[in-house]
């Protein structure tokens, strides 16, 4: 089943045609890398699936339902989330309330506060709990937020770059981190440059170029490609 | 039964500082002192001393949008003037019989909150955020002190209440609490004086709890990072509103208070001044938490007023310095960097001594 649709989705920056009449199907329960040279419109799409951006024209249809013209919030509420490519955590507040925060609307009381226990050691942040998470590592902050943004237990998580800064070893330990959440059921669309990191997690591989799906198919597919290795070598008319 | 105990619980949390036996008992020697005060003074002094709790609801008011929330708001004035003139219109109109000047605090109170509700739609709802938000602000205060300053006319009357321009409004009745054969007025000296400390409390624990509920933690994740806030799922702007609104309300309170504690209000009171000043107060002890925006408050003010007797205008001179030096030494605030100071300082001493 069809978990998310894009349907003919268009936006236009001025004179940019940023995304460019993009369809793009999502299964439930699979892992999706969206890959593609800088500029490609990852990070737009990003933001026209959460509603931070309208499209020009076009459609997102979520579990079956249009949610083209809902507020963020109202998407979020519906099964989204979100971590964004620059750590977006409570700078000023300690770890333990920034997932607090994340949790509350959805757990009270000692069940809220055994869950937040369950997730400070999932994301191997016990120790650091009272910290500002403004101190932590980047590395740190990066998992903070994939842990604020997988306490929504979201149907879809949406990941841009999230093992962006990280040392090889991180950048594993997160690959394994999205897997044992796609194992428990958890939908995954990913931006992602870190070649390592898309062939351990992704099922399939979207190539998004100039704004347009450029190629789709599993990993080694997209390897062999000769047209994609062109594109991110720069040959644009490829 | 369980619900007084969850709130009790929320008198204490991340979000206000104190905490632990320790803080309360000084809690309850600060608040049993003020209590006392009044055996040992005049009722002059006492009622002076009313005027400066007078102001630190509008403090609060301010801790809570811009040190909390992080809205810098210029705004709070406004709201404060409207429940005050708000106050005086409706018991010149309609006397001050059977109780009903309390009604008049809770009508003014709640004008300025409708007021801010239809501001604040638009503010929020428009996206205008950061310093945008302190510039529309600004000018609605602006604009009522001028508006005000011009009612001088016959002409501008509410029924009978006469609005008389740049020189106010004035002999509005003080709060009275009926009694069997004749009403207990509250002048400003010793009854006045429980009642506002009897205010000041309540609302300091009520907004200690606020801010260590759920509610609160939404609004300081708003301050900390809007974006994420709204991508956890909360509709950031509802909450903006309702902060605001309940801030403005405070504000009214200082207002309305302000108003029957001299029995006159002016356009002044909306007037730039008027509208920085609680900006210094609140940003010398400390914006982001309740107990400091209290103590530096009344400190700040009581200076103030202190060198208002001796230098006059060079006291305005003096808060603009103060403003300048806090910014530059302790943008925190001075009283909340003293006592986090002494935090470190005394966990330090116990690292040492173990």
């Amino acid at each position: 089943m069809a978990l998310l649709q894009l349907r003919d989705l268009n936006k236009h920056f001025g004179g940019l045609h940023v995304t460019n009449s993009v369809n793009l199907v999502l299964e439930q329960g699979e892992i999706h890398c969206l890959i593609g040279p800088n500029g490609a419109g990852k990070s737009t799409l990003f933001r026209l699936i959460l509603g931070e951006h309208q499209p020009g024209s076009g459609q997102i249809c979520f579990a079956g339902e249009d949610i083209t013209a809902l507020k963020s919030f109202a998407r979020i509420r519906r099964g989204l989330s979100v971590k964004f490519q620059v750590p977006g955590v409570f700078k000023g507040l300690s770890v333990r309330q920034n997932l607090e925060i994340a949790l509350q609307s959805r757990l009270h009381g000692g069940e809220l506060v055994q869950e937040i226990d369950r997730l400070l050691a999932f994301l191997g942040l016990a120790a650091e709990q009272a910290q500002t998470a403004g101190n932590l590592s980047h590395g740190q902050k990066q998992w903070l937020e994939i842990g604020m943004a997988i306490a929504l237990k979201p149907r879809l998580l949406l990941l841009d770059e999230p093992t962006a800064g990280m040392s090889p070893e991180e950048t594993h330990m997160t690959g394994e981190m999205v897997r044992r959440l796609n194992a428990l059921g958890m939908t995954v669309l990913a931006i992602e440059h870190d070649m390592a990191f898309v062939r351990q997690v992704a099922q399939r591989v979207t190539v998004l170029h100039l704004g347009q799906v450029f190629a789709q198919g599993s990993i080694d597919e997209i390897v062999a490609d000769e047209r994609v290795a062109a594109i991110y070598l720069g040959q644009t008319h490829a | 039964m369980s619900v007084i105990v969850s709130l009790l619980r929320r008198l204490e949390g991340p979000q206000t500082l104190g905490r632990g036996r320790g803080f309360w008992s000084l809690f309850a020697l600060v608040l049993g002192g003020a209590v006392a005060y009044p055996l040992f003074s005049d009722g002059y002094t006492v009622g002076n001393t009313v005027y400066f709790f007078v102001w630190v609801f509008i403090a609060l008011s301010l801790s809570l949008i811009w040190g909390y929330g992080g809205s810098l708001s210029f705004g709070q004035t406004a709201f404060f003037g409207i429940a005050g003139y708000g106050y005086g219109i409706l018991t010149i109109n309609f006397g001050a019989g059977y109780g009903f000047t309390w009604v008049a605090l809770l009508l003014a109170i709640a004008f300025a909150a409708l007021f801010a509700l239809l501001l604040g739609y638009f503010m929020f709802f428009g996206r205008i955020a950061g310093v945008f938000l302190g510039i529309v602000t600004l000018a609605v205060t602006l604009m009522l002190e001028r508006f005000m300053a011009q009612t001088a006319g016959p002409e501008w009357h509410i029924g009978a209440a006469r609005l008389n321009g740049f020189n106010g409004m004035s002999a509005m009745p003080p709060l009275m609490i009926p009694w069997f054969d004749e009403p207990i007025v509250l002048f400003a000296d010793i009854g006045l004086y429980y009642v506002v400390l009897g205010m000041l409390v309540v609302v300091y624990l009520g907004l200690r709890v606020l801010m260590n509920s759920s509610f609160g933690n939404v609004i300081v994740a708003i301050r900390e990072n809007p974006e994420r806030a709204e991508m956890l799922g909360y509709d950031i702007r509802k909450y903006q509103l309702i902060t605001f609104v309940i801030g403005a309300a405070l504000a009214g309170l200082s207002g309305v208070l302000y108003t029957v504690w001299g029995q006159y209000i002016t356009p002044s009171s909306m007037g730039m001044t008027a509208a920085a000043l609680p900006l210094i107060w609140v940003a010398v002890g400390g914006r982001s938490d309740l107990t400091t925006t209290v103590i530096g408050t009344l400190v700040v003010l009581s200076g103030f007023q202190a060198l208002t007797i001796y230098g006059s205008q060079y006291a305005l001179v003096f808060m603009g310095v103060l403003l300048v030096a806090t910014v530059l030494v302790a943008p925190n605030g001075l009283v909340l960097g003293i006592i986090n100071w002494i935090t470190r300082l005394a966990r330090r001493r116990k690292q040492e001594a173990a």
